[in-house]
Protein backbone atom coordinates (compact mmCIF):
# COMPACT_ATOMS: atom_id res chain seq x y z
CA UNK A 1 0.00 0.00 0.00
CA UNK A 2 1.88 3.40 -0.91
CA UNK A 3 2.19 5.72 1.91
CA UNK A 4 -0.59 8.43 2.37
CA UNK A 5 0.59 11.27 0.13
CA UNK A 6 -2.08 13.36 2.01
CA UNK A 7 0.90 13.84 4.68
CA UNK A 8 2.61 16.11 2.65
CA UNK A 9 3.59 19.39 4.55
CA UNK A 10 2.79 17.97 7.86
CA UNK A 11 5.12 19.42 11.17
CA UNK A 12 5.13 16.93 14.20
CA UNK A 13 5.34 18.41 17.44
CA UNK A 14 8.38 19.34 18.89
CA UNK A 15 9.86 16.67 20.57
CA UNK A 16 11.17 16.40 24.39
CA UNK A 17 14.26 17.71 24.90
CA UNK A 18 17.18 15.63 25.13
CA UNK A 19 20.44 15.58 26.90
CA UNK A 20 23.29 14.57 25.14
CA UNK A 21 25.57 12.84 27.74
CA UNK A 22 29.51 11.49 27.54
CA UNK A 23 28.36 8.27 27.94
CA UNK A 24 25.66 7.83 24.96
CA UNK A 25 28.38 9.71 22.67
CA UNK A 26 31.03 6.99 23.96
CA UNK A 27 28.61 4.22 23.26
CA UNK A 28 27.80 5.67 19.51
CA UNK A 29 31.44 5.58 18.75
CA UNK A 30 32.02 2.26 20.47
CA UNK A 31 29.13 1.00 18.28
CA UNK A 32 30.15 2.31 14.96
CA UNK A 33 33.52 1.32 15.32
CA UNK A 34 35.42 4.47 15.78
CA UNK A 35 38.51 5.02 18.58
CA UNK A 36 38.91 8.80 17.55
CA UNK A 37 40.07 10.33 21.39
CA UNK A 38 37.88 13.25 20.52
CA UNK A 39 34.78 11.11 20.90
CA UNK A 40 35.88 10.23 24.75
CA UNK A 41 39.01 12.44 26.55
CA UNK A 42 37.71 15.80 26.68
CA UNK A 43 41.61 16.87 26.58
CA UNK A 44 42.06 15.55 23.86
CA UNK A 45 39.47 17.06 21.98
CA UNK A 46 40.24 20.53 23.79
CA UNK A 47 44.01 19.65 22.29
CA UNK A 48 42.16 19.66 18.90
CA UNK A 49 40.21 22.94 19.27
CA UNK A 50 37.22 21.89 20.49
CA UNK A 51 35.57 23.00 23.86
CA UNK A 52 35.23 19.73 25.02
CA UNK A 53 34.20 16.19 23.77
CA UNK A 54 32.45 15.96 20.25
CA UNK A 55 29.55 13.38 19.45
CA UNK A 56 30.44 11.66 15.31
CA UNK A 57 28.90 13.33 12.62
CA UNK A 58 25.90 10.57 12.65
CA UNK A 59 24.94 10.75 16.01
CA UNK A 60 22.38 13.49 15.39
CA UNK A 61 20.82 10.38 13.72
CA UNK A 62 19.80 9.50 17.34
CA UNK A 63 17.92 12.57 17.99
CA UNK A 64 16.60 13.32 14.45
CA UNK A 65 15.22 9.85 14.17
CA UNK A 66 13.50 9.49 17.23
CA UNK A 67 12.06 12.70 16.50
CA UNK A 68 11.43 11.10 12.32
CA UNK A 69 10.16 7.95 14.42
CA UNK A 70 6.65 9.99 15.64
CA UNK A 71 6.09 10.58 11.62
CA UNK A 72 6.78 6.86 10.64
CA UNK A 73 4.69 5.53 13.23
CA UNK A 74 1.78 7.79 12.47
CA UNK A 75 -1.13 5.79 11.62
CA UNK A 76 -2.72 7.73 8.84
CA UNK A 77 0.44 6.74 6.84
CA UNK A 78 0.14 3.37 6.85
CA UNK A 79 3.65 2.72 6.22
CA UNK A 80 4.93 -0.92 7.44
CA UNK A 81 8.36 -0.43 9.06
CA UNK A 82 9.59 -4.29 8.62
CA UNK A 83 9.18 -3.16 4.76
CA UNK A 84 11.48 0.01 5.06
CA UNK A 85 14.65 0.59 4.80
CA UNK A 86 16.83 4.18 4.30
CA UNK A 87 17.17 6.09 0.53
CA UNK A 88 18.93 8.99 1.53
CA UNK A 89 20.69 10.95 4.48
CA UNK A 90 21.99 14.30 4.65
CA UNK A 91 23.19 16.58 7.55
CA UNK A 92 23.75 20.34 7.65
CA UNK A 93 25.08 20.76 10.90
CA UNK A 94 26.10 24.43 12.46
CA UNK A 95 28.26 22.69 14.91
CA UNK A 96 29.20 19.13 16.58
CA UNK A 97 26.78 17.73 19.22
CA UNK A 98 28.22 17.40 22.65
CA UNK A 99 28.02 16.52 25.96
CA UNK A 100 25.31 19.17 27.86
CA UNK A 101 23.50 20.02 24.94
CA UNK A 102 19.65 20.17 25.76
CA UNK A 103 18.16 19.94 22.29
CA UNK A 104 15.19 19.43 20.50
CA UNK A 105 13.64 17.58 17.24
CA UNK A 106 10.73 18.63 14.87
CA UNK A 107 9.95 16.97 12.10
CA UNK A 108 8.56 18.37 8.47
CA UNK A 109 7.24 15.42 6.08
CA UNK A 110 8.64 17.47 3.01
CA UNK A 111 7.69 14.99 0.11
CA UNK A 112 6.16 11.34 -0.68
CA UNK A 113 5.69 9.70 -3.74
CA UNK A 114 5.39 6.23 -4.64
CA UNK A 115 6.80 4.44 -8.36
CA UNK A 116 5.97 0.83 -8.99
CA UNK A 117 6.25 -0.93 -6.02
CA UNK A 118 8.08 1.41 -4.15
CA UNK A 119 7.06 4.33 -1.99
CA UNK A 120 9.73 7.19 -0.59
CA UNK A 121 9.16 10.00 2.07
CA UNK A 122 11.15 12.59 3.01
CA UNK A 123 11.12 13.85 6.01
CA UNK A 124 13.38 17.14 7.74
CA UNK A 125 14.22 17.30 11.32
CA UNK A 126 15.55 20.49 12.84
CA UNK A 127 17.93 19.96 16.24
CA UNK A 128 18.03 22.99 18.11
CA UNK A 129 19.17 24.04 21.53
CA UNK A 130 16.40 24.34 23.88
CA UNK A 131 18.00 28.25 23.95
CA UNK A 132 16.80 27.88 20.10
CA UNK A 133 20.09 27.40 18.79
CA UNK A 134 20.38 25.53 15.68
CA UNK A 135 23.09 22.66 15.62
CA UNK A 136 22.09 20.35 12.74
CA UNK A 137 18.95 19.64 10.03
CA UNK A 138 18.36 15.84 8.75
CA UNK A 139 17.22 14.99 5.73
CA UNK A 140 16.03 11.75 5.67
CA UNK A 141 14.28 9.75 2.67
CA UNK A 142 12.67 6.15 3.87
CA UNK A 143 12.05 3.53 0.84
CA UNK A 144 8.71 1.75 1.91
CA UNK A 145 9.40 -1.50 -0.40
CA UNK A 146 6.16 -3.19 -1.97
CA UNK A 147 5.23 -6.36 -0.72
CA UNK A 148 6.52 -7.86 -4.39
CA UNK A 149 9.60 -6.35 -4.71
CA UNK A 150 12.70 -7.59 -5.45
CA UNK A 151 15.97 -6.29 -4.08
CA UNK A 152 16.32 -3.17 -1.76
CA UNK A 153 18.78 -0.43 -0.78
CA UNK B 1 44.21 7.83 11.33
CA UNK B 2 43.41 10.86 13.35
CA UNK B 3 45.92 12.81 14.08
CA UNK B 4 47.03 13.17 10.30
CA UNK B 5 45.70 16.47 9.88
CA UNK B 6 45.21 17.85 6.78
CA UNK B 7 46.51 21.70 5.96
CA UNK B 8 44.32 23.29 3.56
CA UNK B 9 46.68 25.16 1.98
CA UNK B 10 48.12 22.21 0.76
CA UNK B 11 45.20 20.29 -0.55
CA UNK B 12 44.17 20.00 -3.80
CA UNK B 13 41.42 19.57 -6.10
CA UNK B 14 41.21 16.35 -7.74
CA UNK B 15 43.62 14.26 -4.65
CA UNK B 16 42.52 11.31 -4.28
CA UNK B 17 42.28 9.92 -0.42
CA UNK B 18 43.04 6.08 -0.53
CA UNK B 19 40.44 3.29 0.33
CA UNK B 20 40.05 2.08 4.03
CA UNK B 21 38.80 -0.96 4.67
CA UNK B 22 35.93 -1.10 7.81
CA UNK B 23 34.69 -4.79 9.24
CA UNK B 24 31.44 -5.45 10.25
CA UNK B 25 29.77 -8.91 12.07
CA UNK B 26 26.30 -9.18 13.39
CA UNK B 27 27.91 -8.07 16.76
CA UNK B 28 28.28 -4.21 14.83
CA UNK B 29 24.62 -4.34 13.90
CA UNK B 30 23.61 -5.68 17.43
CA UNK B 31 25.49 -3.11 19.10
CA UNK B 32 24.52 -0.11 16.56
CA UNK B 33 20.83 -0.92 17.20
CA UNK B 34 21.81 -0.39 20.72
CA UNK B 35 23.38 2.26 20.51
CA UNK B 36 21.07 4.31 17.50
CA UNK B 37 17.73 3.17 18.95
CA UNK B 38 17.18 1.81 15.68
CA UNK B 39 15.73 -2.00 16.29
CA UNK B 40 14.31 -3.07 12.77
CA UNK B 41 14.38 -6.23 12.86
CA UNK B 42 15.65 -6.96 8.79
CA UNK B 43 19.07 -5.63 11.13
CA UNK B 44 19.19 -8.55 13.47
CA UNK B 45 16.88 -11.45 12.42
CA UNK B 46 17.50 -13.58 9.56
CA UNK B 47 13.81 -15.19 9.81
CA UNK B 48 12.45 -12.00 9.11
CA UNK B 49 14.85 -10.03 6.91
CA UNK B 50 14.30 -13.38 4.30
CA UNK B 51 10.75 -13.21 4.74
CA UNK B 52 10.65 -9.57 3.48
CA UNK B 53 12.44 -10.24 0.41
CA UNK B 54 15.84 -9.23 1.92
CA UNK B 55 18.98 -11.52 0.94
CA UNK B 56 19.96 -11.89 4.47
CA UNK B 57 19.89 -9.61 7.78
CA UNK B 58 21.43 -6.03 6.41
CA UNK B 59 23.16 -3.09 8.02
CA UNK B 60 21.51 -0.28 9.49
CA UNK B 61 22.15 2.14 5.98
CA UNK B 62 23.25 4.68 9.15
CA UNK B 63 26.19 2.08 10.04
CA UNK B 64 27.70 2.40 6.84
CA UNK B 65 27.50 6.22 6.32
CA UNK B 66 29.23 6.58 10.36
CA UNK B 67 32.11 4.36 8.09
CA UNK B 68 31.97 7.11 5.34
CA UNK B 69 31.90 9.46 7.94
CA UNK B 70 35.02 8.23 9.99
CA UNK B 71 36.54 8.00 6.87
CA UNK B 72 36.41 11.53 6.31
CA UNK B 73 37.28 12.86 10.24
CA UNK B 74 40.30 10.53 10.15
CA UNK B 75 41.17 12.01 6.95
CA UNK B 76 40.63 15.78 7.85
CA UNK B 77 42.06 15.03 11.40
CA UNK B 78 41.67 16.67 14.67
CA UNK B 79 39.90 20.44 14.85
CA UNK B 80 38.39 19.79 11.65
CA UNK B 81 34.38 20.03 11.67
CA UNK B 82 32.00 18.16 9.85
CA UNK B 83 29.51 21.08 7.61
CA UNK B 84 27.23 18.88 5.44
CA UNK B 85 27.11 15.45 5.05
CA UNK B 86 24.55 13.57 2.27
CA UNK B 87 24.95 10.03 0.88
CA UNK B 88 22.54 7.54 -0.96
CA UNK B 89 22.25 3.77 0.39
CA UNK B 90 22.23 1.91 -3.65
CA UNK B 91 22.78 -1.20 -2.21
CA UNK B 92 22.35 -2.85 1.37
CA UNK B 93 25.32 -4.38 3.13
CA UNK B 94 24.81 -8.34 3.49
CA UNK B 95 26.02 -9.65 7.03
CA UNK B 96 26.11 -13.44 6.93
CA UNK B 97 25.83 -15.05 10.72
CA UNK B 98 29.61 -16.33 10.48
CA UNK B 99 32.96 -15.18 12.04
CA UNK B 100 33.99 -13.41 9.47
CA UNK B 101 31.07 -10.57 8.94
CA UNK B 102 31.29 -8.16 5.76
CA UNK B 103 33.55 -5.27 5.20
CA UNK B 104 33.09 -1.43 3.97
CA UNK B 105 35.78 -0.36 1.88
CA UNK B 106 35.06 3.52 1.50
CA UNK B 107 37.70 6.05 -0.91
CA UNK B 108 36.98 9.50 -1.94
CA UNK B 109 38.75 12.31 -4.11
CA UNK B 110 38.52 16.29 -2.88
CA UNK B 111 36.39 17.38 -5.46
CA UNK B 112 36.92 20.72 -4.63
CA UNK B 113 38.51 23.77 -2.47
CA UNK B 114 35.41 26.18 -1.06
CA UNK B 115 36.37 29.33 1.32
CA UNK B 116 36.48 29.53 4.47
CA UNK B 117 38.90 26.79 5.04
CA UNK B 118 35.95 24.29 3.75
CA UNK B 119 36.90 21.47 1.06
CA UNK B 120 33.96 19.27 -0.82
CA UNK B 121 35.07 15.58 -0.69
CA UNK B 122 33.09 12.95 -2.74
CA UNK B 123 32.99 9.35 -1.24
CA UNK B 124 32.80 6.02 -2.41
CA UNK B 125 31.62 2.75 -0.28
CA UNK B 126 31.61 -1.04 -1.48
CA UNK B 127 30.74 -4.35 -0.07
CA UNK B 128 31.26 -7.19 -1.31
CA UNK B 129 31.46 -5.38 -4.77
CA UNK B 130 28.46 -3.51 -4.48
CA UNK B 131 28.44 -0.03 -4.51
CA UNK B 132 26.68 0.85 -1.02
CA UNK B 133 26.99 4.63 -0.93
CA UNK B 134 26.38 6.77 -3.65
CA UNK B 135 26.26 10.32 -4.62
CA UNK B 136 28.09 10.21 -1.02
CA UNK B 137 29.66 13.78 -0.34
CA UNK B 138 31.09 15.36 2.75
CA UNK B 139 31.91 19.46 3.40
CA UNK B 140 34.18 19.88 6.05
CA UNK B 141 36.29 22.41 7.52
CA UNK B 142 39.57 22.37 8.02
CA UNK B 143 41.09 24.01 11.21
Amino acid sequence: MPINPDYVGRTYPVSEPYEVSRVKIREFADAIGDPNPVYRDAEAARAAGYPDVIAPPTFAIVISMASTGGAVGDPGLGINYAMVVHGEQKFQYSRPLGPGDVVTAQTTIDGIRSTGSLSMMTTSTEIRTTAGEHVCTAVSTLVERGVSSEGAA
Amino acid sequence: MSGAAVSYDEVQAGAEIPVVTYPLTRLSLVKYCGASGDFNVIHWNERIAKAVGLPNVIAHGMFSMAQAGRFVTDWAGPGATVAEFSVRFSAPVVVPDDDTGATIEVSGTVEEKLDDNRVALNLTARSDGAKVLARARAIVRLP
